[in-house]
């Protein structure tokens, strides 16, 4: 019988819960690593009994855990994140140079296809690549390279590098976005990147329009129709059709285009989420109300999702990695918040419930289907 | 033999219950006393002193003797009893954080 595992990364350890199918009934184990900031904890495609674990707290610095059991048991693997090269400067919040300093992993990217293989996006904003499992980590130093690199300036948590997309279709084209860079995108496994900001609009930099400088929140794609892209911007939740080359707004009726998390429906690649928040100085849910809203067009038109999430008094928030779903025949939609609580739905969407609802603050949520 | 107490957090990391002990060769530093340690539980490196740098973590405090040791010079030696294992060398967390 299949099933499903929730990985779950909080602000004081990870949380692995499992269900069969029916995703009925659920077992929640952890904590691991308690005490722990866990940005996030993902599972290889390619062997999903194979997890890796991102682990730091401000004491101790930044540690990898790798499980090769499906989280039953843990040991640490390499934690060297050096950049290439003199690291040079980007822009600190006051607009002066800054230099480039390792702070943390904020994101685990496994390969498609190769259980070796794995990317790491970190604070202060790069990206690295292991070739063996986490045991050692080399930067892809083009990234930083690309140019705009020294005009690259920090969002209020921190200049992370949280999105990574692997194409389907080819291992060498990645897509990755840099809060508050932008997108970017390479076709030759990382030795140079291109921008790919045409469309996006941010009020808050002195040139909307600028090439670098966006705030992109999170980005998802469909892995049937790698071309089209999701995201969520600081404000805007935009849409490409041509990978990344030109965007525009998808916002439609949206509450408000505010958000972090955007994901795509596993079956229906038309089909999309988001979690509006309001503004980005309150970063909580419009009147107290957590709604899940769901797009089957591929945006614009936006329906809330409201049954079994609470409807009074919730001013918990959704971080950018903290949604995920299934492959199961109907799709499951996780998302876990600041409060602790992780919700799932069986039907799209259609009805929630917690499946665990007191656990420290989630920064994230990933999902595998087990065969 | 050399004593060393690890806060909390590192000894899980290493699986280590209690004290560790350390048979050190030469000048008993605070660098060798360091390397001695990564040496033997490598998932340490990095926790303690930043890789590159070996420079002591922000938030990470050496005491010793009732001493704080955390801002002597790496090849400095450390104090007799540390040296004869009469006292522990401690690693220890800032107060701070939540």
């Amino acid at each position: 019988m299949s099933g499903v595992r929730v990985l779950v990364g909080t602000r004081k350890g990870a949380f692995v819960l499992t269900s069969d199918e029916r995703r009925a009934d659920w077992e929640v184990t952890g904590p691991h690593f308690p005490g722990w900031e866990i940005y996030h904890v993902k599972g290889s495609p390619a062997d999903p009994d194979r997890i890796f674990a991102a682990q730091s707290t401000s004491w101790f610095g930044q540690l990898i855990q790798r499980s090769d059991d499906g989280g039953k048991t843990w040991h640490p693997v390499g934690n060297e994140f050096a950049y290439e090269g003199v690291p040079g400067t980007h822009q600190w919040y006051d607009g002066t140079p800054h230099p480039w300093e390792f702070a943390r992993v904020w994101h685990l990217e496994p390969s498609l296809t190769d259980p070796d293989l794995i990317y790491a996006g970190v604070e202060d904003a790069a990206l690295f690549r292991s070739n063996d499992a986490g045991a050692t980590w080399q930067e892809l130093p083009g990234l930083r390279g690309h140019g705009s690199g020294p005009k690259w300036q920090p969002g209020a948590g921190g200049m992370c590098l949280h999105t990574i997309i692997q194409d389907p279709r080819d291992a060498n084209r990645l897509i990755i976005a840099i809060s508050a860079a932008g997108a970017f995108r390479t076709e030759d496994g990382g030795k140079t990147w291109q921008a790919i900001n045409h469309g996006l609009k941010s009020g808050q930099i002195p040139d909307p329009d600028a090439e670098v400088g966006h705030c992109v929140h999170h980005i998802a794609r469909h892995p049937q129709r790698p071309d089209v892209l999701f995201m969520q911007k600081h404000w805007d939740v935009m849409r490409s059709d041509d990978g990344g080359d030109n965007w525009y707004e998808i916002s439609g009726n949206l509450p408000t285009d505010f958000g972090f998390v955007i994901d795509v429906h596993a079956h229906e690649p038309d089909t999309v989420y988001v979690v509006p928040i309001k503004s980005d100085e309150h970063h909580f849910p419009p009147d107290g109300r957590l709604r899940v809203y769901r797009s089957r067009g591929g945006g614009h038109e936006w329906e809330p999702l409201t049954a079994g999430l609470p409807q009074e008094n919730c001013y918990v928030n959704v971080l950018r990695d903290a949604m995920a779903v299934d492959s199961l025949e109907s799709c499951g939609v996780y998302f876990g918040t600041t409060g602790g609580q992780v919700y799932a739905s069986a039907d799209s969407g259609d009805t929630w419930a917690p499946i665990v609802r007191d656990l420290p603050a989630v920064l994230s949520v990933e999902v595998q289907t087990l065969p | 033999m050399i004593r060393v107490h690890l806060p909390a957090h590192l000894r899980t990391i290493a699986h280590i219950d209690g004290e560790v002990e350390l048979e050190l060769d030469g000048a008993v530093t605070q660098r060798a006393l360091l390397d001695a340690l990564e040496e033997r539980y490598p998932m340490l490196r990095g926790t303690i002193r930043e890789h590159g740098t070996g420079k002591r973590r922000a938030f990470v405090r050496f005491f010793a003797c009732e001493e704080d040791l955390s801002h002597e010079e790496p090849d400095a030696p450390l104090p007799a009893p540390v040296v004869a294992g009469a006292e522990p060398f401690l690693v220890m967390g800032a107060m701070a954080g939540g």
